[in-house]
């Protein structure tokens, strides 16, 4: 907890993107988190791509739940919408104000324990539902605040801070979004915002459910030797699957150009999203598809059976329809609507009721 | 880029902008932060060690702390830090019983001294506490050297003054008035181990024109503000012509407003960007209404039947040629009325006193020739200081040539090699006083530079000896105090504890720090967070971090210093680490009685802590 405000000097250098803002205009308060704690260098890589994305900050709905991750939320975008919810309730939340008000850009911070103890109904209800949301994992494999127990995430044979081993099996976020139909799938790792951000723009611009699950080290009861959620384990068994960059459509160079540009570079494929963005894959692994859910599936069981932590943006549905476009809603927020159109009244209602007699 | 080495006293010393740029290595935050403490006599103390005139400095000072002063690159303006400087020494108490302790039992060596100017008395400072003889030889009636005769009293009140020049003399310094030296072969006759000359720079620069020598209204700047000073002038003609733009130019054009001169115009060859004179000094003579008039070359005194009617110029503009250098295009002429004149275009020293076979080497200018590190001339024993060294420059040069001749003079007289020099050492001592205290004040002080009140102009025009300046009050002072961003408070990083957890980088208000693969300077510079560009501040380079190999990188430039770095770090990789240098003095070195201790330390019996 630091209780100097971080003073509002900034770098001349500091850049402005195109509504004018730098950085600094997408922070929040000071953090109260630990110090070192990986949440808040997710929330430097938050800051990092709404700024870059130039995401108006008042067009931004920031939800949470309970607990260490979900403190993430008061810690960027101040000028934002936002919503701390009741523990694991964020998804329901999230998809009342999605369902109000479409317009917005949904931005939902949630941990390991909000999500995949007492939340995971709500988590696989919502991936089901495609709710048009960036949906973050802050994963560090024990509850917080409440000193350091396993949470459903903690790996088999890691050890607590005190030395006992966990013996209950994990609870794997990637794999399970990929079972039950998530239409975009990553990883990343606090420590590595240069992976992280990409996943990120591209996670928020995804017309549909983004479930990024981030590995973000709690310094405090998790950063130990024996550890499977430290920094350093976390950086010794990393392995990056593909590596991702998102394109606006306004930036948008036919792969061939760039390469010809940057020499010797591995194999580039473009995946071209509904809006015309495009997210362009750089392969590291030699045939990874990362369209196809069921070989993801397989590598990603393959890798971490093998003790890696297998990172990237792996899986995308460039096909993905949110809530909105399967439900066939009107374009025009609901909120918006006049009530008489929301509502039309008893008369309307009756005709209704008439067709089905 | 090989790792930073932060054992060698000078790299942290650099980050403190003020104290490396102060030719005296004054610690400028630290006193600052003692004036925030109100502990004003440790404030004038840690001064006086270094500086050796704070309140006349606190008035005078030609400030080259300010410009370097990191504030002025976070934001506009720098750190008031000179009139913070006089703060110290309006509000000290009696510091006289902190003085260093003058051996009865004298060490048998007796010095000589040329001039009672800063150089000289700081010489006698250092040397007089170790049980030296210092005989000043002044040629007139009073000490002080330009100090009193070419600062007027406008900016520098007498009382002020003699205070801290008794200081010195009250060491028992044997001050010879009214005795100019006539003779250095006489001078080297008489049993001196040692002779320093600081005759300063007494003669003014001439301009020879047509028509200088035709009238008695022209005056040399140096020569009529010692008359002034001394009483002998108390008035000058109504229209007053300055010529040059240094800072004796705007004593002149002043000191003429306040005997009798109403329409004073200071005329300069070049333009404003050009002028040699401090902005401040340049302001203050346009507050009072003195016309600086640019891009105006003399060329002809126009003197009719002995009477001078005023001068002809060039109006001309500037340029720079394929070499580089300003040149001038004549564009005009014009003629500008005047009934005096004043020639304030520099100056230079003089040794007509010094005998051309007394084994003193000259160089072309007659300048004498004097090594930059020992300050001794060719002939042994001999040392020049202040301005007599290598032209004018300011009494803050003065006292550091002062300071360094003593360390040689020193050595010369035990027989040791006055080319070896006394190393600096530096403290270190970590600032963090618990879970999220630190020994310092780190929240950002918003407010601007602190504006210094002037007596109203009809008052202050009236009288020479009326202070211009009224000093800080406490409102102001205790604000300013909180503008300096403690660049002594150094960040020190001990790669071995670093997880690279990445909250440093993202907490840094400036975007100092990175982590990244190591470089070649010039291309690491370009890769960091915020790109590097002030070649002047260094960057910091760690050791291969433990995880990645990678390594820690942080640009110098604009740290303020906050300690959120260290404050959000959860290994201790970072800390805020209290640099104190320490600077050698004569015969010092060793037991270091004036420093050697930290600030907040205050060892006892230096001249920072408490008089026992």
């Amino acid at each position: 907890m630091t209780y100097i405000a971080k003073p509002r000097v900034f770098h001349p250098s500091l850049e402005k993107n195109e509504l004018g803002l730098t950085r600094r205009d997408y922070e929040g308060v000071m953090s109260t988190l630990c110090a070192g704690c990986g949440h808040d260098s997710v929330t430097a890589a938050l800051i990092e791509a709404a700024w870059e994305l130039a995401i108006p900050t008042h067009r931004a709905a920031k939800m949470s739940g309970i607990g260490c991750s979900s403190k993430t939320t008061a810690y960027f975008m101040s000028e934002s919408h936002g919503f701390n919810s009741v523990h694991g309730r964020m998804p329901s939340v999230a998809s009342g104000a999605n369902a109000a008000n479409r317009d917005l850009v949904y931005v939902g911070v949630s941990g390991d324990g909000d999500s995949l103890s007492i939340g995971l109904g709500q988590l696989c209800h919502a991936v089901r539902r495609n709710l048009n949301l960036l949906y973050i994992i802050e994963n560090n494999g024990v509850y917080g605040l409440t000193k350091g127990q396993f949470s459903a995430s903690a790996d088999m044979g890691s050890k607590s801070k005190r030395g006992v081993p966990n013996e209950q099996p994990p609870i794997d976020p990637a794999r399970l979004g990929l079972s039950i139909g998530a239409t975009f799938v990553a990883r990343g790792f606090s420590g590595d915002k240069q992976q992280l951000v990409p996943i990120i723009k591209a996670g928020i611009r995804h017309p549909g459910l983004a479930l990024v699950d981030v590995i973000s080290p709690c310094v405090t009861f998790n950063d130990h030797v024996g550890s499977t959620k430290s920094y350093a384990y976390t950086r010794e068994h990393f392995r990056e699957a593909v590596e991702a960059a998102f394109v606006a459509p306004k930036d948008f160079v036919p792969p061939a150009e760039e390469i010809a540009a940057d020499i010797g570079s591995a194999e580039v494929r473009d995946v071209r999203m509904h809006d015309g963005s495009v997210i362009r894959f750089r392969q590291v692994e030699g045939d990874y598809d990362a369209t196809d859910r069921d070989a993801v599936y397989g590598y990603l069981s393959e890798r971490q059976n093998a003790g890696e932590v297998p990172t990237g943006l792996l899986y995308v549905d460039p096909e993905s329809r949110d809530l909105h476009d399967v439900l066939g809603t009107v374009d025009r927020p609901l909120w918006d609507l006049p009530f008489e159109e929301l509502c039309p009244g008893a008369d309307a209602l009756d005709a209704l009721m008439e067709n089905y007699r | 880029m090989e790792p930073t080495n932060v054992g060698n006293p000078d790299y942290y010393h650099k980050v403190v902008d003020c104290q490396w740029a102060c030719p005296a290595h004054t610690n400028v935050p630290g006193y600052i932060r003692l004036i925030a403490q109100e502990r004003y006599d440790d404030a004038y103390m840690l001064n006086w060690e270094s500086n050796v005139f704070p309140g006349i400095l606190g008035r005078t000072c030609d400030r080259p702390c300010e410009p370097a002063c990191r504030r002025g690159r976070v934001e506009d303006k720098p750190v008031a830090i000179c009139r913070l400087k006089r703060v110290a020494a309006d509000l000290r108490g009696d510091i006289t019983p902190r003085f260093p302790e003058i051996p009865k039992q004298k060490n048998g060596r007796k010095i000589a001294c040329v001039g009672a100017g800063p150089a000289s008395l700081t010489v006698a400072r250092d040397l007089m506490p170790l049980g030296y003889e210092v005989t000043i030889f002044e040629k007139n009636d009073r000490p002080g050297g330009l100090m009193w005769t070419n600062i007027p009293q406008f900016r520098l009140p007498p009382e002020v003054l003699w205070e801290e020049i008794d200081y010195i003399l009250d060491m028992g310094v044997d001050i010879r008035y009214d005795a100019p030296v006539k003779s250095m072969k006489w001078l080297l006759e008489q049993g001196f181990d040692a002779i320093f000359v600081g005759s300063g720079a007494p003669r003014g620069k001439e301009l020879r024109l047509p028509g200088r020598y035709e009238t008695d209204h022209i005056y040399i700047g140096i020569d009529w503000l010692e008359s002034v000073a001394f009483g002998h002038t108390n008035s000058i003609e109504e229209n007053v012509l300055v010529i040059g733009v240094g800072n004796t130019a705007m004593d002149c054009c002043r000191t003429s407003k306040r005997i009798g001169g109403t329409n004073v115009k200071v005329m300069a060859r070049k333009s404003k960007p050009y002028f040699k004179a401090s902005p401040w000094e340049l302001e203050d003579a346009e507050e009072e209404l003195v016309d600086i008039v640019e891009n105006h070359s003399p060329t002809e005194f126009v003197v009719e039947d002995g009477v001078l009617r005023g001068m002809k110029f060039d109006i001309v503009e500037w340029h720079e040629n394929d070499q580089g250098r300003l040149v001038s295009t004549k564009l005009d002429e014009a003629f500008f009325p005047a009934d005096a004149v004043i020639l304030a275009i520099g100056q230079e020293s003089a040794f007509p006193w010094i005998e051309d076979d007394a084994g003193i080497e000259f160089n072309k200018w007659r300048e004498a020739v004097v090594d930059r590190t020992t300050f001794m001339s060719t002939r042994e024993g001999v040392f020049f200081g202040g301005d007599a060294a290598w032209g004018p420059e300011n009494i803050i040069w003065a006292a550091e040539h002062g300071h360094q001749a003593a360390i040689s003079i020193h050595a010369y007289c035990s027989g040791e090699d006055i080319r070896k020099r006394p190393p600096e050492h530096m403290n270190l001592v970590s600032a963090k006083m618990g879970l999220h205290e630190w020994s310092y004040s780190n929240d950002y002080e918003y407010a601007g530079r602190r504006k210094m009140r002037h007596v109203r102009l009809e008052e202050r025009l009236g009288s020479i000896e009326t202070e211009v300046e009224e000093g800080f009050d406490l409102e102001q002072t205790l604000t300013e105090v909180e503008r300096c961003l403690n660049c002594d408070l150094q960040t020190h990083f001990t790669g071995s504890l670093c997880i690279e957890c990445d909250a440093c980088i993202d907490i840094c208000p400036l975007n100092c720090l990175t982590i990244t693969h190591n470089g070649e300077e010039a291309e690491l510079r370009t890769r960091l967070l915020a790109p590097a560009e002030n070649t002047e501040q260094d960057i910091y380079v760690s050791e291969p971090l433990p995880q990645t190999a990678r390594v820690m990188v942080k640009d110098e430039d604009l740290c303020i210093h906050c300690g959120l770095c260290a404050e959000r770090c959860p290994t201790a990789a970072w800390d805020m680490r209290t640099f104190d240098l320490l600077k050698p003095y004569a015969g010092r070195e060793e037991d270091h009685p004036y420093s050697g201790m930290g600030i907040e330390e205050m060892a006892p019996g230096g001249f920072v802590s408490a008089a026992p």
